[in-house]
Formats: structure tokens, sequence, C-alpha cells
């Protein structure tokens, strides 16, 4: 269908050109809105593969809430962004090396699916008929009973991510005052009320 | 698959109709209005003031704390769409799965409850 392939080549080049603009952007916050950008182009991307469920994770989880914490940090850090690029060109080397390598990785994966053309159909039999089966039933059907243990793990991981941000970030501050509700109502007469006698012609 | 792509059809076209209408109106004003720009023009102007310092200053760290917490529940909530959806093919195991996953996360939401960390001082 050309509508399709046009769509995939539109969506696709912009993703490209968008996380080009993610690394070559000279203003940080520049470079996060770029990224929320490629996110969308991403779940357009998903949507053409069929896969719903994942396209919308997409723009709720990483639109949503990871970028917003990009910003953040990217707000928090009081970082002068122009002095750091200054060492560009002295880890240019290191970059391009990690980049190489997950180029023949990426290669080796595309590689063994057109030297075993039996790995190709492995990978396409687990994906179950779209038109009989919806992309977020197929997900559900398998997540929480055969990959059960994973999940679980998930579980853990957010656990774990919970109380070390907590752990890391919350500092109780003194001298704050609040409203503690449960003292309030514990307070007897004898702690709030004093009765002292006031003789004439004096004060307390 | 093909029915399922023509279901989001509307969202391109609205897509396409917005961006089309957005870039005529920022070309078409650019191209009719008359610009002279001078100092005045583009200095703050009424109740404006000229900015006393970088936006990039620091934040609370406990804006980062909420957001955080935000992203945790978030993903719990989005596992649970699919298991909602598929849960009379999944069965008791399925249910209960889902409930030792609620419970783990729950034992962080008591904690976090009890360390105060969703007030804010």
């Amino acid at each position: 269908m050309t509508v399709t392939a046009l769509v995939f080549y539109l969506f696709a080049a912009i993703t490209v050109a968008s996380g080009f603009m993610v690394i070559s952007a000279r203003n940080p916050v520049h470079s996060v809105l770029f990224l929320i950008l490629a996110f969308f182009n991403a779940a357009g991307l998903f949507l053409l593969l069929g896969a719903e469920f994942l396209a919308m994770i997409l723009v709720i989880v990483y639109v949503g809430a990871v970028a917003v914490l990009f910003l953040f940090v990217v707000m928090m850090l009081d970082v002068n962004f122009v002095e750091l690029r200054q060492g560009f060109l002295q880890y240019l080397p290191v970059g391009a090396l990690i980049g190489l390598i997950l180029l023949v990785e990426l290669l080796l994966v595309f590689g063994s699916w057109s030297v075993l053309p039996e790995a190709g159909n492995l990978a396409a039999a687990r994906a179950p008929d779209a038109a009989t089966l919806s992309n977020t039933d197929a997900l559900g059907r398998i997540l929480y009973t055969q990959y059960l243990l994973p999940f679980q793990a998930a579980g853990a991981i957010l656990l774990v991510a919970m109380i070390g941000a907590i752990v890391l970030t919350l500092r109780s501050r003194p001298g704050v005052k609040r409203q503690k509700i449960s003292d309030q109502v514990t307070r007897t007469m004898e702690t709030a009320v004093e009765v002292k006698k006031v003789q004439p012609g004096q004060g307390i | 698959m093909d029915e399922l792509l023509r279901e989001y059809l509307p969202i391109l076209i609205f897509l396409g109709v917005a961006l089309g209408l957005s870039i005529v109106m920022i070309v078409a004003s650019l191209i009719t209005g008359e610009q002279k720009p001078d100092a005045e023009k583009l200095s703050a102007y009424e109740c404006g003031f000229d900015a006393f310092s970088d936006a990039r200053g620091r934040f609370d760290v406990r804006f980062y704390l909420v957001s955080i917490l935000f992203i945790i529940f978030d993903l719990e909530v989005a596992f649970l769409f699919p298991w909602a959806v598929s849960l009379g093919d999944i069965g008791t195991f399925g249910f209960w799965s889902m409930m030792v996953f609620l419970g783990v996360l729950t034992v962080g939401f008591a904690y976090e409850w009890k360390k105060g960390a969703l007030e804010w001082e």
C-alpha cells in the first residue's frame, strides 16, 4: 500500500532528523523537545507495525513522564553546556567506536536473518495474527503467565527505584512548621490550658 | 492490518491539517506584515521586565522526587491495561500474578507514605 509506505518514510525521516537535532541542538531544552518529537514519530512507526499498545505506551510513559523528567534534570543541573561542548573533538573517537560497535551488532542481527531464513520465521511465528487478536490482548495473554518471572522482576525493579529515589532525595528540612492532626487531637486540657490566679492590682 | 490503519487515518489527516495551517499562518504573517524591528520595539514592554537571571537556575530536588514517583506509578498502570483486557483468558494464575506485582508496589507506596515523600513542606 503506497500510503502506508509514504507515511512510514515520513515518520522515519522525521525520527532520524529529530534524533540528529537532539545531539546537535545548542540549547539542551531544545534537545529534549526534539527528543519528544522523535518519541511521537517512533509511536507512529509502532502504529504502522500494528503495535497499538506499544505506540500508546510510548506516548504516555516516554512523552508524558520520561521527557518531563529529562526536562527537570536539564533545568536542575546548572551546567554550562557551551563549556561542556569544548571537549567534543576529544571524545569523538570514543563515541565513534561505540557507534561502530552498535552498527556491527545490528548488522550481525540482520545478517543472521538473511543467512538463516529459519531464524526469521522463528521470530515471525511468535506474533499472533493481528486480525483476530489485538496487540494489547496478545501481550496480556503471555506477559502475566508465560513471562511471570520477568514481570515480577519488573515489579521489584520499580520498588527499588521508588525506595532509591526516596532515600537519595528526601530531605526533611528543620524548622518547617507543619500541621500534625494526631498531635492536635491528642492534646489534653492539662497541656493546653493554664489557669493563673491574678491578684488585683498586679500583673502576671 | 489495513483496517487497523484505516481507523487511524483521521488522526493522520488531522496532523496534516494542523501542520499545514500552522505553516500557512506563520508564512502569511511573514509575507504580508510590515516588519521594521528596532531596539525599542524588541525590548520588554508594558508590564514586562528584563530577565533578572538565567532561567536555568536550581530547582528544589523535591520536583525530581515527585516526577520519579509519577513515572513509577505510571508504569504500574501501564502494566494493568493488557492484564485487564486479557483477564478472561489468563485465568486465576494471571490474576494472582498481577496481585503479587501490585502487592510489591504497595509495599513501596506504604514506605513512601510513611516517609512523608508525598507531603510538600
